[in-house]
């Protein structure tokens, strides 16, 4: 406890810093700007700034990154409650009430109730990522090539399992990812796999290309052809008081939303779109007057508002203690994190102690910022949504093109984005998920050499896996993960996974 | 035709495709994999997951009902984004950003050729002033050194 306020102390020193706090604050706006634009996910935001970070040091540029994360939560919410737009996925269901709640005319008490509750997600959140991280990384150093094995394969089935709808179609899209994460070089022997002479293959096809060709390319295709945006409705700076009952009914909700989503922020998957959707479940519920849900109930922004800003927290906690990203927007952090010479894994903590306390800090300095951007200067934001979208998309292509490219200075880069936005297209209309597809490209070299490792090791016996307990016990949890996917094609009925699915399509 | 069939048919051919390159590459053994261990093992259950996809597909959308009104729109914007990963290196990041610029705006969108010149110019402009002057990020300036 003494240590860890001491590293604290250490963090702050950090992060209070002049530099550290203008970047924390650079990517707090550019956060929040991602999360009110509709069409640009925080994933694509990170990616494409990116490059921007290679002049920086590596604790100026993971905490502007982060700040792009956690901002974009915020900033979600804007667009979901003045438009019943969700500016990112993880918005979704607070399109619902939040809507609601400002067609009755207390959108300025929406917004105050989603960034108060974010904030307070936000900062409970890190000190339980403070607190748990450390003994997570202690206990991962036991780690040998079977348990991470066990432990990446169990990452990609539990983000399939997670995944809204199809269960087969989920697992197929990992496959396809870790099948294009094998092409480049085959780290064991040197042989040049799949690359067909390109040179600039040799060291794989990127997670950034990717991520953004997938996410921010595929999105452009398919809202093309939109003309103008929806009204939208503007508070006053007077009507951002909640009222008391307003507090009183939105502080179970935020408490509850908290701890929800920073636990499934652990778990791989989309966390913080499956949190905000299982908060909302929960707490309609729970509440005493189910029926007010869909008509402007302050737990139905409250909850699924905190549930996402916490799960965003959560899901550093497998990235920074064992190296393993959880969704694909740590697995492009990881990425990030790489390019700048830092190896996250149960060894950062020791080695870097002044970058790990000083990004848990910046987070603490980094919702403070949020607030203060998203109460007073949310009318400020909303200007932004009044750029019309035949404006906006040839901006965020432009930009998706310059990030691609200055991530290796490379053309061959832009090419990747280039074919996988033509495939993350068709993909969302066949209704296939890309989320695995992103992880399976970060994962593919870490779970081939674990796997390759483990078998050396065993002199060719599977039944290595069966005879660690780490290894065995994340193995049985992927088994059960894979029994309870097929129990609704056995009962014939809607799990949550299905009614995720139809809740981020809308029909719910 | 349903989606799920037609994706699951896509995914069906990749894995073959995969599974016929992997033949150029040593397998190894189980003792001692090679480098087309793994990506053939990928392979098959890729092509099992598929095959699940497509049986249980039945039920699933047609088709013609995911909607493809877009389509001319999604094909402009691509060939867009072919040509500045054509362009790029060999004009320069200002020159074919603000052509890219100028037909997504004065061609595909129909806006003002005003509007769409100054808008074109002006972002590549700037967007190459903050990006490579001020954050020092390498772009390229192609043949003419623009």
């Amino acid at each position: 406890m003494v240590e860890t306020i001491q590293n604290l102390a250490l963090g702050f020193s950090v992060a209070l810093s002049p530099p550290v706090l203008l970047y924390a604050f650079v990517g707090c706006v550019v956060g929040t700007l991602v999360g009110v634009l509709p069409g640009v996910g925080p994933l694509a935001g990170i990616s494409l700034l990116l490059p921007a970070t290679f002049g920086l040091n590596a604790t100026n540029a993971i905490v502007m990154l982060a700040g792009i994360y956690y901002g974009a939560m915020y900033g979600g919410s804007t667009t979901s409650i003045l438009m019943r737009i969700p500016g990112e996925a993880a918005s979704v269901m607070t399109c619902i009430d939040g809507y609601a709640m400002a067609r009755k005319g207390r959108a300025g008490a929406a917004l105050a109730i989603a960034a108060v509750g974010s904030y307070v997600a936000g900062t409970v959140s890190v000190v339980a990522l403070m607190f748990l991280a450390p003994p997570l990384a202690a206990f991962a150093l036991r780690f040998g090539p079977p348990e991470y094995f066990a432990l990446l394969l169990l990452g990609l089935l539990v983000l399939a399992y997670m995944s809204g709808g199809s269960m087969p179609k989920a697992l197929s899209m990992a496959a396809f990812g870790l099948l294009l994460g094998m092409v480049g070089i085959d780290q064991m022997t040197g042989y040049f796999r799949y690359a067909y002479g390109v040179v600039e293959l040799g060291d794989g096809i990127g997670v950034v290309p990717v991520a953004v060709g997938l996410f921010g390319i595929a999105e452009i295709l398919t809202s093309a052809g939109q003309v103008t945006p929806p009204p939208v409705i503007k508070p006053k700076l007077r009507e951002l008081l909640p009222s008391r009952q307003e507090w009183r009914d939105s502080a179970m909700p935020t408490a509850r939303g908290t701890v929800l989503g920073f636990l499934i922020g652990i778990i791989p998957g989309s966390a913080h779109i499956i949190s905000s959707f299982v908060s909302y479940a929960v707490e309609r519920k729970l509440s005493k007057k189910p029926e007010e849900f869909g008509h402007g109930a302050v737990a139905g922004v409250a909850g699924p508002e905190s549930a996402n800003n916490s799960a965003t927290s959560g899901a550093f906690v497998p990235m920074l203690a064992l190296g393993v990203p959880s969704g694909p927007i740590p697995a492009v952090m990881l990425a990030a994190m790489m390019v700048h010479g830092v190896s996250p894994g149960p060894m950062l903590i020791n080695e870097q102690p002044q970058l790990f306390w000083g990004f848990i800090a910046s987070m603490y300095v980094g919702n403070i910022v949020l607030l203060i951007l998203n109460l007073p200067m949310v009318g400020l934001f909303v200007n932004v949504l009044r750029v019309p979208y035949p404006l906006l998309y040839p901006v965020i292509l432009a930009f998706s093109v310059l990030g691609v490219y200055a991530v290796n200075s490379s053309v061959v880069d832009v090419w990747i984005m280039l074919v996988m936005g033509g495939v993350g297209y068709l993909l969302r209309k066949l209704q296939f998920e890309t989320a695995p597809v992103v992880l399976g490209v970060v994962l593919a070299p870490m779970l081939e050499m674990a796997l390759r490792q483990s078998l050396a090791m065993s002199d060719g016996s599977y039944a290595i896996f069966l005879s660690r307990p780490i290894a065995t016990t994340l193995l049985a949890v992927g088994a059960l993960l894979m029994l309870l996917a097929l129990r609704p094609l056995v009962t014939k009925t809607f799990d949550w996974r299905a009614r995720l699915a139809l809740a981020e399509k809308g029909d719910l | 035709m349903t989606i799920d069939r037609v994706g699951g048919g896509a995914l069906v051919l990749l894995a073959l495709f995969v599974l016929f390159e992997s033949r150029k590459l040593p397998y190894g053994n189980v003792q001692n994999p090679g480098p087309a261990y793994v990506p053939t093992l990928l392979a098959m259950l890729l092509l099992g997951f598929a095959a699940v996809v497509i049986v249980t597909g039945r039920g699933s959308a047609g088709v013609a009902a995911a909607g493809w009104g877009e389509w001319r729109h999604a094909v402009a914007i691509l060939g867009c984004c072919a040509f500045m990963a054509l362009a790029l290196e060999r004009v320069g990041y200002r020159l074919t950003m603000a052509a890219s610029l100028l037909f997504l705006l004065g061609v595909v969108e129909r806006r003002r050729l005003v509007t769409a010149v100054a808008f074109a110019v002006g972002f590549s402009g700037l967007s190459f002033y903050v990006f490579s002057t001020l954050l020092r990020v390498p772009l390229p300036r192609g043949a003419w050194g623009l």
